[in-house]
């Protein structure tokens, strides 16, 4: 019974699998003039089709080189919301299941290379972690990737040093991040009507200070994302009921 | 560029299947961890490096990292 149940259910999947395929169009008789994505390229939602220089280009609708953030950060910005939302459900999951009192210690001293490496990377993992989102509306990266770095180097000081605990502020600022990033929302909502809007100057494209308040929501995030990430980690190493 | 990405492909393949198929969940995490680490190359030749990066990070880095952690916690791949 039970398997015929499962193979009813997998025959049901492969046919609606095939309807899709059908409203999928052919290939190479796709109009991008006519898709959305055209118009999130050349910024011109509102309508106005100018050409866009790197360097020169002044006031656009949307001022980050990288259109990939334009997209995540500036025109779907309510989807990252949810996103950041998503994270941390799964970060306070974690955080419900394993609690535990103090840090799990096996007495011994770490390995003498990931104590000397340690040493050296740390600063430059977290340094390139803050580039990551930094940068966002200018390379390739953004407030994940970048928190999830950082995560990564408070990953490698648990491994190499026995006394090391994230302090309780590493909450405080995840909470607070998060709630920077509805507050930029809730302005826009108060000056121009829309929620997330980009109320600040969008200055010249492919400068460090421009994009309006992109730059400032991926610090928030990747601030945010690091933090829920060191603490998710933090939680793996803790052992005692309370 | 073609057979190098073909190459990759194959791989990608060959460490999913091991990673199912392995008999100790810590070589199933390495080779999820593998499969991760080339499709992050995948994406740089499909110029996805937005994806790369995050790629990058979270699956060849973080979740590799964390299901070891989570296998610590349970004690090991006992049956």
């Amino acid at each position: 019974m039970r398997r015929f149940l499962s193979a009813l259910i997998a025959l049901g999947l492969i046919i609606i699998l095939l309807e899709f395929l059908n409203l999928i169009p052919d290939f190479g008789n796709v109009d991008l003039s006519k898709r959305v994505s055209n118009s999130f390229i050349n910024k011109s939602v509102d309508g106005n089709n100018e050409t866009i220089e790197f360097k020169k280009s002044k006031d656009l609708e949307d001022g980050s080189a990288n259109v990939v953030t334009s997209i995540v950060v500036n025109y779907r910005s309510f989807d990252t919301l949810g996103e950041v939302t998503v994270l941390f459900t799964a970060a306070l999951g974690v955080g419900l299941i394993l609690k535990g009192l103090r840090r799990k210690r096996f007495y011994r001293e770490p390995n003498f290379i990931l104590k000397t490496a340690n040493g050296i990377l740390l600063p430059l993992i977290f340094l390139f972690g803050a580039y990551i989102f930094i940068h966002g509306h200018l390379t390739p990266g953004g407030g994940f990737p970048g928190g999830t770095i950082i995560a990564a180097g408070i990953l490698v000081l648990y491994l190499s040093n026995e006394k090391f605990e994230l302090s309780h502020r590493a909450k405080i600022l995840e909470s607070g991040m998060g709630t920077v990033y509805v507050l930029f929302g809730l302005v826009g909502l108060i000056l121009s009507g829309i929620f997330l809007r980009n109320f600040l100057p969008t200055g010249v494209i492919g400068e460090l200070f421009s994009a309006g308040i992109v730059p400032l929501i991926y610090v928030a995030i990747g601030f945010k994302v690091g933090a829920e990430l060191s603490n998710l980690i933090s939680e793996f190493q803790k052992e005692g009921q309370q | 560029m073609t057979a190098a990405t073909i190459f990759v492909g194959i791989l990608m393949v060959i460490s999913g299947i091991l990673a199912i198929e392995s008999k100790k969940l810590l070589d199933s995490f390495i080779f999820l961890s593998l499969l991760s680490l080339l499709s992050v190359f995948l994406f740089i030749v499909l110029k996805a490096p937005d994806v790369a990066i995050t790629e990058a990070s979270v699956g060849a880095g973080l979740v590799t990292a964390v299901l070891i952690l989570a296998l610590r916690k349970i004690g090991g791949d006992e049956k």
